[in-house]
């Protein structure tokens, strides 16, 4: 019976047609869209990369490709997947699309700024494709120096000012919710009354507007260095290549942030809304979120135990990572309360969810591992952090972002996806992904170097496996790439409310109309208030 | 009155939430210039606080006066830019246009003074990476001086030409009538950001001009 009136309202996806209508929109919803585009295309390709290291390390010799090729395989995998699609992942599409129909305004405030950060990304993208063609890049993803701007023989310059144009996309996003989120929040919208989801993307955009600029002007400094040989880092001229460390990671640490602070804000929301119950301790939840974002900042040192910094700075850094491990704990805890005596469906989001809880714990424990400065000298640059971040970014960020694609899928679109497909893909992803990870774990703590090509044999067991799972994942990966598209034109047309979710987004038509409301929503409960829910159907 | 109801976008539900809102993206905008010129900030420091007496030394090398003179003529552009936003809020449309183009002529003698100070430094030898033949005392952590004095006046450059730019359209679009007292935010934000530049100045000046000139 909905169904009807949806088939004939006009939408953001119908009323206007053409490429053109597409790449001059100011609408964030069609913006949204543009990048889910360019980020799946950049995910897939830095999967390609991925596929290839795999393979190579099936075997003990380097017999696939050369060590040159392997270097510029891991380099080019790590710069795509982190920024290109992990940073971009879930703010710019799923961020940009939700995040005015989250608190109920018509727009960004910043529209114009907002398609301009979607062209200044793909001008970004299109530098290191560039660079990737013409004979790519063999630094790792962290251009460390002075291999970077004294030794290295590839397109360091031009992979660099690539990341530095894609830094300023991600810094206009965050600029463009920091105003939005402060300014626009529909009447009677306060700060306590904003979903979950809204919180963490606050905090994500402060991160993105404090720490990218720093990043920027490294690659900077690094591209005149290669460029002109100043001596900036260069300590034969009388720099110090471990200040490059310092400024790098003070942006690539909250840049980890960036990655999973939107992905726990993804699973506040599912974790609620398949438990029907408030999120447990909500204030709570919000400021570890800010928390999260503010110690961010200060444990950037603990990425360099082993580079002569000083003793006393590794253990003060030891220490405030150790405390990251708090605001983390009180989010998984407080999910894991929310479940408790709820009345719980497992749909195919709280599937992701579970699985993003579970790994996340995992990715989280092995970090305070690391924070350890012991331990950390004994599996320093091994496969053990290799696990670690992947928890982290593809069991953490990964999982929240699909299950949020899924969740959020009928309103973007207006289709259903199909459910028994996606729970099957969803179990898929979890098993490929525990079996390409776990066994690094332990190749990790017996010794086995990252970014090696060739290793000895004894290590061939874990490769095997991690290999083997690798090729699962890739088909678990596979599977929703195919029905989503199928569900575009085949899938059940999605009611406005499929989930019985309390959010301002769901309170609108699927998919929404251009401006989002016809009216203007007045926000008189707090979030995740599921007795209005049943007042309104009496009502 | 036509003209307010047309510079309202549609996002927004009325002017003041405009304004409010343009207002604080220029200053979270802000913010991130500060780290960006921050991060340079840092490996200043570090570098002054590992070779003080090469730097001190280096210092010598930059001309007084020029510097002096640069940061004057910049003090005085901040002043016409506060003049030309005060001229936009009483409705002076003349007074704002003169007080803009006399703004971006004051950020041009900036550019001049600060290119002959660079073409000086040239022919002295002392630009790394182009011309650097210095071989006196620590010719090595001079170099670094000089390094880091050209990165950070060269990002603070690259930002005053930016804002002449951005002061054209904004003088262009004065002379067009098209902003009133109660619609001029991009006067108001447009001077923000003249007068962050400025500041940077203030810092740069003191900390290549100023301090340890008396190392020789």
């Amino acid at each position: 019976m909905i169904t009807a009136t949806v088939e004939t309202r006009e939408n953001y996806l119908t009323h206007e047609y053409g490429v053109k209508s597409w790449l001059l929109t100011q609408d964030h919803k069609r913006i949204a869209l543009l990048y889910l585009v360019a980020i799946s295309f950049f995910f897939f390709l830095g999967g390609i990369f991925a596929t290839v290291i795999r393979l190579e390390l099936l075997t003990p010799p380097g017999d696939l490709v050369s060590a040159q090729t392997y270097n510029k395989l891991f380099t080019l995998h790590g710069v795509i997947m982190v920024f290109l699609f992990l940073i971009p992942s879930i703010p710019a599409t799923l961020g940009n699309f939700l995040v005015p129909m989250m608190i109920g305004c018509k727009d960004l405030a910043f529209p114009k700024l907002n398609l301009l950060s979607w062209y200044i990304f793909i001008v970004g993208g299109v530098f290191v494709l560039y660079a990737m063609l013409v004979g790519g890049v063999d630094t790792g993803w962290t251009f460390y120096v002075p291999f970077s701007t004294s030794y290295a023989n590839t397109y360091v310059i031009m992979t660099a000012l690539g990341i530095f144009i894609a830094g300023f996309s991600s810094i206009l996003t965050g600029l463009n919710f920091i105003v939005t989120i402060h300014r626009m929040r529909a009447p009677g919208l306060t700060w306590f009354r904003l979903p979950l989801f809204i919180w963490s993307m606050y905090a994500t955009s402060i991160i993105q507007v404090l720490g990218t600029p720093v990043i920027a002007v490294t690659l900077l400094l690094v591209a005149l260095e290669r460029g002109f040989h100043l001596g900036i880092f260069d300590p034969a001229l009388g720099g110090d290549p471990v200040l490059f460390q310092h400024l790098f990671w003070f942006y690539s640490h909250p840049a980890v942030y960036i990655m999973v602070l939107p992905g726990m804000g993804v699973i506040s929301e599912i974790v609620s809304v398949y438990s029907r119950k408030k999120v447990f301790g909500y204030k709570f939840v919000a400021f570890s979120s800010v928390a999260i974002a503010i110690l961010s900042f200060l444990v950037w040192g603990h990425h360099m135990f082993v580079s002569s910094q000083s003793v006393y700075a590794s253990m003060v850094f030891s220490f405030l990572s150790f405390l990251v491990a708090v605001p983390s704990a009180i989010k998984v805890f407080n999910w894991t309360a929310t479940l408790y005596k709820g009345s719980i469906s497992y749909d195919t989001p709280m599937l992701y969810a579970f699985g993003f809880i579970g790994l996340f714990t995992i990715g989280g424990l092995t970090g305070t591992f690391l924070a350890t400065l012991g331990f950390d000298v004994h599996v320093t640059d091994t496969y053990f952090v290799v696990a670690h971040f992947h928890y982290i970014m593809v069991g953490g960020t990964m999982m929240a972002y699909l299950g949020a694609l899924h969740y959020w899928w009928p309103k973007m679109t207006g289709r259903m996806y199909p459910e028994l497909w996606a729970r099957l893909s969803a179990l898929v992803i979890f098993l490929g992904f525990n079996l390409t990870f776990f066994p690094q774990f332990i190749m990790g703590y017996m010794g086995m170097p990252r970014r090696y090509h060739a290793y000895p044999e004894e290590f061939q067991v874990y490769h095997v496996l991690s290999t083997a799972g690798a090729s699962v994942l890739a088909v678990g990966y596979l599977i929703p790439a195919v029905y989503l598209i199928w569900s575009l034109r085949y899938g059940k047309l999605a009611p406005d409310n499929p989930w019985n979710a309390t959010g301002l987004e769901w309170q609108t038509t699927s998919p929404p109309p251009p401006e989002n409301f016809d009216i203007t929503p007045v926000v008189n409960h707090e979030a995740y208030d599921y007795s209005i829910l049943e007042e309104m159907k009496v009502g | 009155m036509a003209n307010h109801t047309l510079a309202l976008r549609h996002q927004f539900d009325n002017i003041e939430q405009q304004k409010d809102a343009s207002t604080f993206g220029m200053w979270v905008f802000l913010v991130t210039e500060i780290l960006f010129f921050g991060g340079m900030f840092c490996c200043y420091t570090v570098y002054r606080s590992m070779y003080p007496s090469a730097f001190g030394h280096a210092s010598n090398h930059l001309g007084l006066i020029l510097g002096a003179v640069s940061t004057a003529v910049l003090i005085c552009s901040s002043f016409t830019m506060a003049c030309a936003v005060n001229s936009a809020a009483t409705g002076a449309k003349d007074a704002l246009v003169a007080f803009l183009w006399v703004t971006i002529l004051f950020a041009a003698a900036f550019l001049v003074i600060e290119m002959s100070e660079w073409r000086m430094l040239y022919k002295e030898g002392l630009m790394p990476g182009f011309n650097f033949t210095y071989r006196d005392i620590d010719p090595a952590h001079v170099q670094l001086f000089f390094c880091m004095y050209f990165a950070m006046t060269g990002l603070h450059a690259s930002h005053v030409t930016i804002g002449i730019g951005l002061l054209m359209v904004m003088a262009f679009r004065a002379s067009r009538g098209t902003f009133t007292p109660q619609y001029y935010t991009p006067i108001e934000i447009s001077g923000l950001y003249w007068h962050f530049v400025d500041l940077v100045w203030i810092f740069l000046f003191p900390l290549y001009y100023l301090i340890a000139r008396h190392l020789q």
